[in-house]
C-alpha cells in the first residue's frame, strides 16, 4: 500500500488520482495510526521550508515516519519541498531538515543572474537521469517535468545525486539514499512522465 | 532546457466558463471541470482559472469549487479571485492548487504580497496586472476590477515594485488585445521583459501558435498564455476546447527560442 502523508501541505489528491489510475492501492495518512501498513510513503510538499517542517513536526506522524524509513527501510519519495525536507538545513529558513541525505538547500538567486534566468525556475525542463536508478527506468524519451521552486539542493555526497537539470546551472534534482528518494519536480503534475516515475516508485 | 509555457487561461463567471472581448461581453463556452479534464487529456503545461466575479463582489475564493478543480487537475494549476489575505491563500493552496494569483488588492496593498510569500513560498505567489495604454501617451496603466477602475499606475513601476516583495510570477493582461485574437502586444512585451527577474507571462491576443513563437523569437524565454485560441476554433468561433499537442509546440514555439 502505497501511503501519502498528509501534514498539510502539497497536493495529495494529485497523487492518489495517479494512483488510482494506474490500479495501484494507496491510502492517505493524516495520523501515525494511518501509517501502519505502509509498503511505500510519499512526502508530498509546497511552500516555505521552515512552514513545512513545521507542519510535518507538529502532525504527530514524524517519529513513526521516521521509524518506517530508518529502521524498517520503508523507501519514502519527498517531492519538492518534501524533497528538501531530507536533508539539513535550508537557506531559506531555521529549522532543522530531517537530515536523511547530505547536502544543503540554496537559493537559485545567489547563483544565477535572474535578468537571464528568472527565479524561481518555473516550468517544464529536461532531466537527465544518470546511475540507472530504477526510478528513472522505462522512460522512452527524454525525460521532461515541472518545476516550480526557488531553491535547490545542493547534494554534497555525489554518489546520492541521480539526475541533474540545467537552469543557469546544474542542479540535482533527484537524490537517492539507499530507500531514501527526493525529486525537486512535481511528477503528480507532469503528466505520463509523472505517471511513469510514480509507477517506478510503487514497483520498486 | 526550460521550455516557454503555453497556458490555457480560463475564466469562470456565473459558475460557468466564459471567454470576453476587451473584458467585456462574456460568452458562455461551457462547464471548467470539463475544461479541464480536456487540458489533461492534451497535456497542457499548466492551467491559469481565475473567478471574475469575487472580487468584483466582494466574494470569498469558492474553496469547494477550487477543492474540485484541483483535484481533477493534472497539470499545475494557478487559481485567482477574491484573494486578499494570505490565510486564504494559504488554505487555496491546502486544496492542492500550485499557485495563486491576485490582482486589486496588490496594488491596494502592495505588502500582502510578502505576507502570502511568507506562507507559501514566493514561488506560489502571482500578481496579474491588467493594462491599457494611456491615450496620447506611450505609458501602459494597471486596471482592475474587470477592466472598470483605473489605479492611474504605471506598469513598468508597479512591477519593479512588486518584484521587491517577493513576487514569484508576473502575468500582464493586455486589456485592448484580450479576445480580439489578432497577436499579441510585442513591443510592449519586449519592454517589460527588460526588467523581469521573476517569470513573466503574457496573456491577450494570441490567435494562433506563430503569435506565440513571435513573442518568443522576440522576447525569449516568456509564459504565453491565451483564452480564445484554446476555448474557440475557426472564423465563427465555434466553441471548441483544443490544445496543441508536443509536435506543434516544437515547431511553432519552441523552435523560436534562441538562447
Amino acid at each position: 500500500m502505497i501511503v501519502i502523508i498528509n501534514y498539510g501541505l502539497g497536493n495529495i489528491q494529485a497523487f492518489v488520482n495517479m494512483y488510482k489510475d494506474l490500479h495501484i492501492p494507496v491510502k492517505v495518512a493524516k495520523s501515525a495510526s494511518d501509517l501502519l501498513g505502509a509498503s511505500k510513503l510519499i512526502l508530498p510538499g509546497v511552500g516555505a521550508f521552515d512552514h513545512a517542517m513545521q507542519s510535518f513536526n507538529d502532525s504527530g506522524m514524524r517519529s513513526e515516519v521516521e521509524r518506517l524509513v530508518l529502521i524498517e527501510k520503508t523507501p519514502i519519495l519527498g517531492i519538492c519541498v518534501g524533497m528538501q525536507m531530507l536533508t539539513n538545513v535550508s537557506d531559506e529558513g531555521q529549522e532543522q531538515g530531517l537530515g536523511w541525505v547530505k547536502g544543503k538547500v540554496t537559493a537559485f538567486t545567489s547563483h544565477i543572474d535572474c535578468a537571464r534566468f528568472p527565479s524561481p525556475h518555473m516550468g517544464w525542463n529536461d532531466v537527465a537521469p544518470f546511475a540507472n536508478n530504477p526510478i528513472f527506468k522505462d522512460f522512452t524519451e527524454d525525460a521532461r517535468f515541472y518545476f516550480l521552486h526557488s531553491y535547490f539542493f545542493e547534494c554534497t555526497d555525489v554518489g546520492q545525486s541521480i539526475a541533474t537539470t540545467d537552469y543557469g546551472l546544474s542542479f540535482c534534482c533527484a537524490v537517492a539514499n539507499e530507500n531514501i528518494y527526493g525529486v525537486q519536480f512535481h511528477p503528480e503534475k507532469s503528466h505520463h512522465f509523472g505517471v511513469q516515475l510514480l509507477k517506478n516508485f510503487a514497483e520498486l | 532546457m526550460l521550455r516557454p509555457r503555453v497556458t490555457p487561461c480560463l475564466l469562470i463567471h456565473d459558475s460557468g466558463l466564459v471567454k470576453t472581448v476587451r473584458f467585456k461581453d462574456a460568452k458562455y463556452v461551457g462547464d471548467p471541470i470539463n475544461a479541464v479534464r480536456i487540458f489533461n487529456e492534451k497535456e497542457a503545461d499548466e492551467l491559469i482559472v481565475l473567478d471574475i466575479d469575487a472580487t468584483v463582489l466582494g466574494q470569498e475564493p469558492n474553496y469547494q469549487r477550487i477543492s474540485y478543480l484541483a483535484s481533477e487537475c493534472r497539470m499545475p494549476l494557478c487559481y485567482g479571485g477574491g484573494i486578499r489575505n494570505a490565510e486564504q491563500a494559504k488554505r487555496i493552496i491546502s486544496l492542492g492548487v500550485e499557485k495563486v494569483a491576485i490582482s486589486a488588492v496588490a496594488l491596494e496593498n502592495p505588502k500582502i504580497i510578502t505576507e502570502i510569500a511568507e506562507e507559501v513560498g514566493c514561488q506560489s505567489v502571482v500578481v496579474v496586472l491588467d493594462i491599457k495604454k494611456k491615450l496620447l501617451s506611450k505609458t501602459y496603466e494597471v486596471w482592475v476590477h474587470n477592466a472598470k477602475k483605473n489605479t492611474k499606475r504605471d506598469v513598468i513601476e508597479v512591477i519593479q515594485e512588486v518584484q521587491a516583495l517577493g513576487v514569484g510570477e508576473v502575468v500582464v493582461n493586455f486589456i485592448d488585445h484580450d479576445g480580439r485574437m489578432k497577436g499579441y502586444d510585442i513591443d510592449m512585451i519586449v519592454k517589460i521583459k527588460k526588467i523581469m527577474q521573476v517569470p513573466f507571462t503574457v496573456l491577450g491576443g494570441a490567435g494562433s501558435l506563430n503569435d506565440m513563437g513571435e513573442v518568443i523569437a522576440q522576447c525569449g524565454l516568456v509564459g504565453l498564455a491565451a483564452g480564445s485560441l484554446f476555448v474557440f476554433k475557426g472564423t465563427y468561433k465555434a466553441v471548441l476546447i483544443n490544445y496543441p499537442n508536443q509536435s506543434l509546440k516544437n515547431e511553432y514555439i519552441y523552435e523560436k527560442y534562441h538562447v
